[in-house]
């Protein structure tokens, strides 16, 4: 091998060629929107897609410019026998990189914390809607107290969901006959609702997408999260936590109705 | 010292088949038997994920071998547990690390062989029995398990009321698990000895190359994580068949049926198991990202810019990746405010990786470069090691990550980051050392296609991902026919499959090529690549114990290219500083 001699390779053109359609690409489809997700229905989803955009806005600059340098500098550096410009590096060039990517990341990450807290970190006022929700192999149950406003006390002995009794309400508990078990999710619209998600047997999921909202159900752990939906509409609630068998069969609904016909829902147990 | 090294006492060579080939001592044939391991099981994890394709697109079709003749829902997901867990340890964990460091960990530094010899050897052949206890998960009553590599509890924690393949497949699972995680610990041990004892005299931890900075950060972060994995699933064993309950908490109800166990916790052993899971990951790709660099300067024929931050950047990849397990929980139920400090700490470690990335441009950068095989996969390296780790900066954030979790967000983000960037770095190494190793080269044209299509084919099967991920496509899904939103992404699966379909058919090339050029291969020189460290310096295949009884000494940095004034474009390590004198002089 003669070390001076150029050698040339169709790869310093081919290897910056690909590199741009991989940002040619990867940007069009973004700006498409073909595949962005439906529009958010709570003012926390809203902000979750603004710290979402931030995101994106930040990432796609440093990968166009990150892969088309990497492009640029294949396609100018391949051997046309030049000089190589012996260096070890360069102290102000790492101190400025170093510096600026840890204020951009750590800053983002700063940033994201409000759109967090909303959903997972508050006080349920006196209108927020309480509904337990319990979900097992394969299926989601969702409970309201009824008119007492108060959950009946649960007994896993007593779970048969074959006798219509599958969450396992305790018959002894008066608190508990008046509460409504219904397999489909109707909340009522712009008002707060908090769901307190259980599970049975494994870990399952809770995800919505229009809600922003994604949390597991763990067995013995009751974990609260809260949305306030504002718009009207029907929207597919699905398990996203691999829990078996079935896993991809189990989903169920989220209605979110006017304040009469929920009023009208509770008033008619959950008909 | 005499003026050529030193001279080192090493046993002699052994003769018969079974000592040197099988149960072998010497780092070398360890491995390559580990090496061979990692692509019997890349071979497997590969079929099983064309499987997995297959069945996502034609649900009903019938496919030959299998029982009852079309895939079941639990069959496709045992075949997503498989095909993770067969890649994670035995593909990812084996090759970069056990496979290439052992060979070259030991010639780098200028050792004749690793500190521990036989604990070397046990390594390898517990990872084997742990290899087999997997495979054997096929094969028993209701086959491999269906709870994911990552086998969360209660669901892998009951026994086969949860589920098929939750019975013997998924004891197999942890005992194979367990077994790896022991070999593993004892691999680790061994690299770290190694490097800190046996160096040669002048390899200083400064003039090491940063392939074995890679490996000793790998070693010390297998040391720490694979100790709590090991924990974690001898508790998980203990669940399942000695009626314990560490992980499994009062109240759970299967079938009607209530279950005898109080007192544990499901999101403790996803703690333990992400203490080790996320340190991974980096065991995963640090030693892809040493073999990048080393390979990116040798065709650059220029010093990797920015040495000393390429040595703090690794070693601040490890520390921070002890500290950020819990981004994979942030919707796991676990306190939110503990998401804050994962979030900042994980966002905190881009830092580090981006100083990796500006300095391997900032390598190229007034460089000449050579387009060998390996230096193409080094720089297909850099390319998916960007984008793979941006989509991280989403999934970094609790808020985001509301939206992405669990879809096919993530499974584009770690496939691009820890799969086939690794799985890059690995090709590299191939074939940058195949010919130390095997003494043949490989053939450069069937490398150029293997790499030309894998590139594409990794892009177009992982970069649509995202997009699926972003409207909502769900992770581990058998069947897509239930949730309607899921319909439309139809075409895209149908894109990605192929992708899927093409790339796995390239890898052919480089199967063939290895084969081949084991027997057939042009015979290679000692230092074809005209390359600066120690391994250059010896035979090709090197003599058992390496250096033939004379030791080197180390004189300088490792990447000593197109030194101003220097008679050739590179200086190898062990050359003396008189004799480089008068080369120059003459």
């Amino acid at each position: 091998m003669k070390t001076n001699e150029p050698r040339s390779s169709w790869a310093a053109f081919l290897f910056p060629a690909l590199q741009f359609l991989l940002v040619a690409a990867t940007v069009y489809v973004f700006l498409s929107k073909k595949y962005d997700p439906p529009p958010a229905i709570t003012a926390a989803g809203a902000a979750i897609d603004h710290q979402y955009d931030m995101t994106l806005a930040v990432t796609a600059v440093t990968f166009v410019l990150a892969q088309l340098g990497l492009a640029f500098v294949v396609l100018k550096y391949r051997d046309h026998g030049q000089r190589v410009q012996y260096s070890r590096g360069n102290n102000t060039l790492e101190l400025l990189w170093t510096s600026l990517t840890a204020v951009l990341f750590v800053g983002l990450a700063l940033l994201g914390g409000k759109a967090w807290a909303s959903g997972r970190m508050f006080e349920p006022g006196p209108d927020t809607v309480r509904i337990e929700v319990t979900e097992n192999q394969f299926v989601f149950n969702f409970r309201y107290p009824g008119p007492d406003g108060k959950f009946g006390r649960l007994d896993p002995r007593k779970v048969d969901a074959s006798l219509g009794n599958p969450i396992g309400l305790d018959p002894t508990d008066p608190a508990g006959n008046d509460d409504i078990v219904v397999p489909t999710l109707t909340v009522p619209v712009n008002r707060e609702v908090e769901l307190l998600l259980r599970s049975q047997d494994v870990i399952h999921s809770f995800f919505v997408r229009e809600l922003r909202l994604q949390q597991d159900a763990v067995p013995g752990l009751v974990v609260p999260v809260r949305f306030t939906a504002e718009k009207i509409g029907h929207y597919e609630v699905v398990c996203t936590q691999l829990c078996g068998l079935g896993h991809s069969n189990m989903h169920t609904y989220l209605d979110v109705v006017s304040a009469e016909d929920f009023a009208a829902f509770v008033k008619n147990g959950g008909q | 010292m005499s003026a050529h090294g030193h001279t080192v006492h090493v046993s002699a060579a052994p003769t018969g088949f079974i000592r040197k080939y099988v149960f072998s001592t010497d780092h070398k044939i360890i491995g390559i038997q580990y090496f061979f391991l990692a692509l019997t099981s890349v071979v497997v994890g590969m079929l099983l994920s064309v499987l997995m394709r297959f069945h996502l697109l034609w649900p009903g079709a019938h496919v030959p071998f299998l029982q009852g003749g079309v895939m079941t829902q639990a069959q496709y997901l045992s075949l997503v547990t498989m095909h993770g867990t067969m890649m994670v340890f035995f593909v990812l964990t084996t090759a970069p690390q056990a496979g290439f460091g052992n060979y070259f960990l030991p010639i780098q530094i200028g050792a004749p062989d690793m500190a521990f010899p036989h604990l070397n050897m046990l390594s390898f052949w517990v990872t084997f029995l742990a290899f087999l206890s997997l495979m054997a998960a096929f094969f028993v009553p209701d086959g491999a398990p269906i709870s994911g590599w990552t086998a969360y509890t209660p669901l892998s924690g009951i026994g086969q009321a949860t589920g098929p393949g939750e019975g013997w497949g998924q004891t197999m699972w942890i005992v194979s698990i367990s077994l790896f995680c022991l070999a593993s610990l004892l691999g680790a041990l061994n690299f770290i000895a190694t490097l800190i004892d046996m160096r040669a005299p002048g390899m200083s931890l400064m003039r090491m190359p940063l392939t074995c900075w890679g490996w000793f950060v790998t070693a010390i972060l297998t040391l720490l994580a694979f100790g709590v994995l090991l924990a974690g699933g001898i508790l998980l064993f203990l669940d399942r068949t000695a009626g314990t309950s560490f992980f499994l908490p009062a109240g759970l109800v299967l079938t009607d049926q209530l279950q005898p166990h109080s007192g544990g916790s499901p999101l403790l052993w996803q703690h333990l198991f992400w203490f080790f899971g996320h340190p991974e990951v980096y065991i995963a790709i640090l030693p892809g990202m040493g073999v990048a660099s080393h390979v990116l300067s040798t065709f650059c024929r220029k010093p990797i810019f920015g040495y000393k931050a390429m040595v703090f950047a690794m070693n601040a990849i490890g520390i921070l990746g002890f500290v950020v397990w819990g981004h994979h929980m942030f919707v796991s139920g676990m306190n939110p405010y503990s998401a804050f400090a994962f979030s900042v700490m994980t966002m905190a470690i881009g830092v580090p990786s981006a100083i990796k990335t500006f300095n391997w441009l900032g390598t190229l950068w007034g460089s000449r470069i050579h387009f060998e095989v390996p230096m193409l996969f080094a720089l297909g390296f850099v390319s998916l090691f960007v984008s793979g780790g941006l989509s991280g900066l989403f999934l970094a954030q609790p808020a985001v990550d509301n939206l992405l979790h669990a879809t096919y967000y993530v499974v584009a983000h770690f496939h691009l980051v820890m799969g086939v960037a690794s799985i890059f770095g690995m090709f590299a190494a191939t074939y940058f050392w195949f010919p130390k190793m095997f003494g043949r080269m490989m053939n450069p044209t069937l490398g150029k296609i293997h790499f030309w299509f894998t590139f594409v084919g990794a892009y177009c099967i992982f970069m649509p991902m995202h997009f699926l991920g972003l409207v909502g496509g769900i992770r581990r899904y058998a069947d897509y026919s239930a949730i309607s939103y899921l319909q439309p992404l139809r075409p895209l699966t149908m894109f990605v499959t192929f992708a899927a379909f093409v790339t796995v058919t390239a890898q052919l090339f480089f199967l063939f090529n290895l084969f081949w050029s084991l027997k057939k291969g042009a015979v290679a020189e000692k230092n074809p690549w005209h390359a600066t460290t120690l391994e250059w310096t010896i035979p090709s295949p090197p003599p058992h114990d390496n250096f033939g009884g004379q030791y080197p000494s180390v004189y300088r940095g490792p990447y000593e290219f197109s030194v101003p004034g220097a008679r050739e474009d590179f200086i190898p390590q062990d050359l003396e500083p008189s004799q480089l004198a008068a080369e120059a002089r003459s």
